[in-house]
């Protein structure tokens, strides 16, 4: 057997050119490990808590391990939620705008990154400023349109600004498609020019194919903030539709009016174990989208250029 | 000239045809944003300086200068207080979520089994955050650094301080977890800008002798400078628009209590926004003249 020389000794554990050693490696699992775990602690401590039974909350033995596997929470958040409902609504108001919303983005990043035109800066100065200023700045006189127009409440109210490129985070839309359409080859289009296709079939038939996953990104993600949303949600479908985070936030006083405080047992009573299986159930739609679509996620994220230099 | 020339007549010139069509592409955001933007904030701003009234079939308007930012200013106590609290909020969160991004997105960068894994729990809460579940979960005491928070020693040290520490320290214990939950997005502006740094000046330096831990300060972050402006900008305004930010609350809640009304609520946002412009205008100020110390 050959010695093993000293250099190999510390290369196996330092490190060399080719690989961290076994130090650092052990090191940045362990780091990794520990920081995953208090990202995902609050995930955790939901989950867990939300299969606890009333015995077993008031068990100050049990803190991570239920004693016995508890459907009752969820089959009352469900109840509360008015689950299946609610579940179709938040999907109609976020996908809605958001197909809309990705529709019209891609025509606008489309105009700014193949064209010359005076006032572009200027564009793009204010397509930031529709990302800085608050929506509270701006809401309340569109709430009183849409109350006289007899919108409130109806899923147009927030159509209609995503129609017009106003959606909502639709600077971030704008930006992606601009980097997208930015990279196509200009040689492309003078030769389907060229061919004589107008501008339109240019942007039809050659822009659009090549912006498919933006088009996916941008879907994704305004899907997931419109979803998230609460604050125009609340206010512009106020007395209509409800959406699960809506509903959410309602969540105590829709239960007491299921289970009413003075009649119903004590273990019916509301506790944070049935709290945060409504809470679960909120994010569960988003949790099994998210694993689905991870790829598309994260990696084209790193890919679309969403840092906008 | 020639070009005019050379194109007959009722022909445009390319630049001008160019032009015509990208703003025919644009025209659209340019309505909605004189529909939804510039219209919408100049009725707020007229709400500002007027008493709304809004009975259910029209809104009376009552002018009354600038009483509604004064009441805001100087005789509200809730809001200035709030507002106090957010500003401090945003600066001891933005430095936290920079660095954490950049330490995540530097791990993140390296080559390693299960490295897809941990960018997938680091951006799952860039999915779920939604006002009402961290509501739900703050209020469960499920956000709060694990352990950290609930000991009575903390409890203890934290009432020896002054109150303008107390206060910080205090938000950065019990929302620990959720400041670091803002953090998904810019790991990954992050994460694509580390990986379009050139390798080659890291094996020049490497030849030349320089450590890892040199290379990263002397390669590694000021190729970030950049990107760490435009991360802190994101993380500025993320925070501040977060439904659950706590003068956003107080102007929500004021927009429909009957001694506040719309026009001070309206007041009150365009005071928010102009603070939130300043805390912007720092954090720009203070990252780029950072930037031009270490390009001399």
């Amino acid at each position: 057997m050959r010695p093993i020389s000293r250099d190999e000794i510390k290369s196996f554990f330092f490190g060399n050119r080719t690989s961290y050693g076994l130090i650092f490696t052990v090191a940045l699992y362990l780091l990794l490990v520990a920081i995953g775990f208090v990202y995902l602690y609050p995930l955790l401590f939901m989950f867990v808590t939300s299969l606890k039974s009333p015995n077993d909350l008031l068990n100050p033995m049990v803190q991570w391990v239920p004693t016995e596997f508890y459907l009752g929470n969820y089959a009352k958040a469900f109840r509360v939620l008015e689950y299946p409902a609610t579940l179709l609504a938040s999907i109609t108001i976020s996908l809605v705008p958001s197909l809309i919303q990705a529709a019209v983005c891609s025509v606008i990043g489309y105009g700014l990154a193949r064209y010359n035109f005076w006032g572009k800066r200027l564009l793009f100065a204010l397509i930031l400023a529709t990302f800085i200023i608050p929506a509270q700045n701006t809401v309340i006189p569109q709430m009183l349109t849409y109350k006289s127009l007899g919108l409130l409440g109806n899923v147009a109210a927030l159509i209609l600004p995503a129609l017009f490129g106003q959606g909502f985070k639709s600077a971030i839309f704008i930006l992606i498609f601009y980097q997208t359409f930015l990279s196509l080859p200009k040689v492309l289009e003078e030769a389907a020019r060229l061919d004589g296709a107008s501008d339109l079939e240019i942007f039809v038939r050659l822009g659009l194919p090549a912006a498919a996953p933006a088009f996916i990104i941008s879907i994704i993600f305004s899907t997931v903030w419109y979803w998230n949303e609460t604050y125009l949600t609340v206010i512009f479908l106020e007395g209509g539709t409800e959406s699960l985070p809506m509903k959410l936030s309602k969540f105590v006083q829709a239960y007491e009016n299921l289970y009413p405080p003075g009649v119903v047992n004590i273990f019916d009573r509301l506790n944070e174990a049935v709290k945060l299986s409504g809470t679960f159930l909120n994010i569960l739609p988003l949790l099994v989208m998210y694993f689905v679509l991870q790829r598309w996620f994260v990696e084209s994220v790193e890919r679309s250029g969403i840092t906008g230099e | 000239m020639t070009t005019r020339s050379m194109s007959g007549r009722g022909e445009l010139r390319p630049s001008t045809r160019e032009a015509l069509y990208g703003y025919g592409f644009v025209l659209i955001w340019i309505v909605g944003f004189a529909i939804f933007t510039v219209l919408p904030l100049a009725q707020t701003f007229f709400y500002s300086l007027n008493t709304v009234t809004v009975s259910a079939t029209d809104i009376s308007y009552d002018w009354v200068d600038w009483a509604n930012y004064s009441r805001a200013l100087f005789t509200d106590p809730t809001f200035v207080e709030l507002l106090i609290g957010y500003v401090i909020e945003t600066l001891v969160s933005v430095p936290i979520v920079l660095i954490f991004s950049l330490l995540i997105a530097l791990f993140l960068n390296l080559d390693f089994r299960f490295k897809g894994l941990f960018r997938t729990i680091f951006f799952l809460p860039v999915v779920i955050t939604s006002g009402p579940v961290i509501q739900e979960l703050t209020a469960q005491g499920a956000t709060s650094a694990p352990g950290i928070a609930q000991s009575a020693a903390v409890a203890d040290f934290l009432l020896e301080l002054p109150r303008y520490l107390r206060n910080p320290i205090e938000y950065l214990l019990t929302s620990f977890i959720l400041i670091l939950w803002f953090s998904g997005v810019q790991i990954l502006i992050y994460l694509s800008s580390l990986q379009k740094v050139d390798k080659s000046i890291y094996e020049a330096a490497a030849i030349d002798g320089a450590s890892a831990w040199e290379s990263f300060w002397k390669i590694t972050l000021p190729s970030l400078s950049t990107t760490t402006v435009i991360v802190a900008i994101y993380t500025v305004i993320t925070l501040s628009h977060f439904s659950e930010n706590k003068v956003i609350k107080y102007i929500f809640g004021q927009t429909y209590a009957v001694q506040g009304g719309i026009g001070y609520a309206s007041a009150m946002s365009f005071l928010y926004f102009l603070v939130l412009l300043l805390l912007l205008g720092v954090v720009f100020l203070l990252l780029s003249a950072r930037t031009s110390d270490r390009a001399r």
